[in-house]
């Protein structure tokens, strides 16, 4: 199953979409939030999240969402073409989508594909 | 320039940075996060430590040392953007034990297509390239002119400082600024100002 880690400046927005997306897109995939700081302050750590991605792995891939500025910069810092790639998409309907691609056992593509999808759902 | 050399540039760093820490945050509180201070303070404390610990031999394994631990170490943006710098530095200069300006200035260069890979940013969006980008021209420049080491350093540190005044009137187009649109004009850009430090402490190793 496809790998994904949430990273955000914030702890708890990182804790909360994740919450979220298991909610609706199942428990069983491998998910990971990545928020904030070493010492819990807003930021990203370039350490939690390769360990997120370690944590998460389980040899299919894993899909990296950042929120916005040094967590796209950190995210790039880590990706490997192929197996850890960024999804460029909203934080939230991106993760959700993410999440239920990956549940439902998409290949690494496929998630990101679902994920990008993201950009197209309306609220209204 | 050796590894000597370039441990003074990184100690001139961080006493250029904790001197303006409050300066940098002043100028990211008017158009960013208020922040850029601290992490750089920060930063570049912990990769002093890390040089204390570690004595790299060689300035390309010292320039990467000091990359790695401001990615780990700043927290914010500036984090990935001078630790690929950094890091892009001390991987162009490979093994070598006694930098000439010309392979300075070719580091430099590499810093500079880093940070732009990583950022996507171009000279003229308000951010850091716009002091790096004509630093390293000014230095090459020198450097092809056989002006001495302080002379091509000197010209480097001014070219930085006038570009990152430059900033002021732009409207930012990258990073956090760029959400206030036409609010952004008027500051002058902290990334940018932090970058003039870092190249004025090179002005300054070179004259220790």
């Amino acid at each position: 199953m496809v790998g994904i880690v949430l990273i955000s400046h914030s702890s708890g927005l990182a804790a909360e979409v994740a919450a979220l997306a298991r909610q609706i897109g199942g428990a069983r995939v491998p998910l990971a939030a990545a928020g904030g700081t070493d010492d819990g302050g807003l930021g990203t750590s370039p350490d939690q999240v390769a360990a997120a991605i370690k944590d998460v792995d389980r040899g299919d891939g894993v899909v990296l969402i950042p929120d916005l500025g040094s967590s796209v910069l950190t995210a790039r810092l880590l990706e490997s073409p192929g197996s850890v790639v960024i999804a460029d998409v909203p934080f939230v309907e991106g993760a959700i989508s993410a999440v239920v691609a990956a549940g439902g056992g998409a290949s690494l593509d496929g998630v990101l594909a679902a994920a990008e999808e993201a950009w197209h759902v309306r609220k209204l | 320039m050796n590894t000597q050399f370039f441990a003074a540039w990184i100690q001139e760093i961080a006493s250029a940075v904790r001197a303006q820490r409050d300066h940098l945050t002043q100028l990211d509180a008017a158009i960013g996060d208020a922040d850029h201070g601290a992490n750089l303070d920060r930063g570049f404390a912990a990769a002093g430590e890390a040089l204390a610990g570690a004595s790299p031999q060689t300035p390309g394994a010292l320039l990467v040392l000091v990359g790695s631990t401001l990615i780990r170490k700043v927290g914010g943006a500036s984090g990935p953007l001078y630790g690929t710098a950094f890091r892009e530095m001390g991987k162009l200069l490979g093994d070598t034990a006694e930098v000439s300006p010309g392979r300075l200035a070719d580091a430099l260069n590499a810093a500079l297509s880093g940070v732009q890979r990583l950022g996507a940013a171009a000279e003229g969006d308000k951010t850091m390239v716009d002091a790096l980008a004509p630093a390293v021209r000014a230095l090459a420049r020198a450097v092809q002119e056989g002006l001495k080491t302080e002379e091509a350093l000197d010209a480097a540190a001014a070219a930085a400082e006038e570009g990152a005044k430059a900033t002021i009137p732009l409207q930012a187009r990258k990073g956090r600024a760029s959400y206030l649109g036409p609010r952004s004009v008027g500051h002058e850009d902290p990334g940018a100002a932090s970058t003039a430090l870092i190249l004025g402490a090179l002005r300054a190793a070179g004259s220790r």
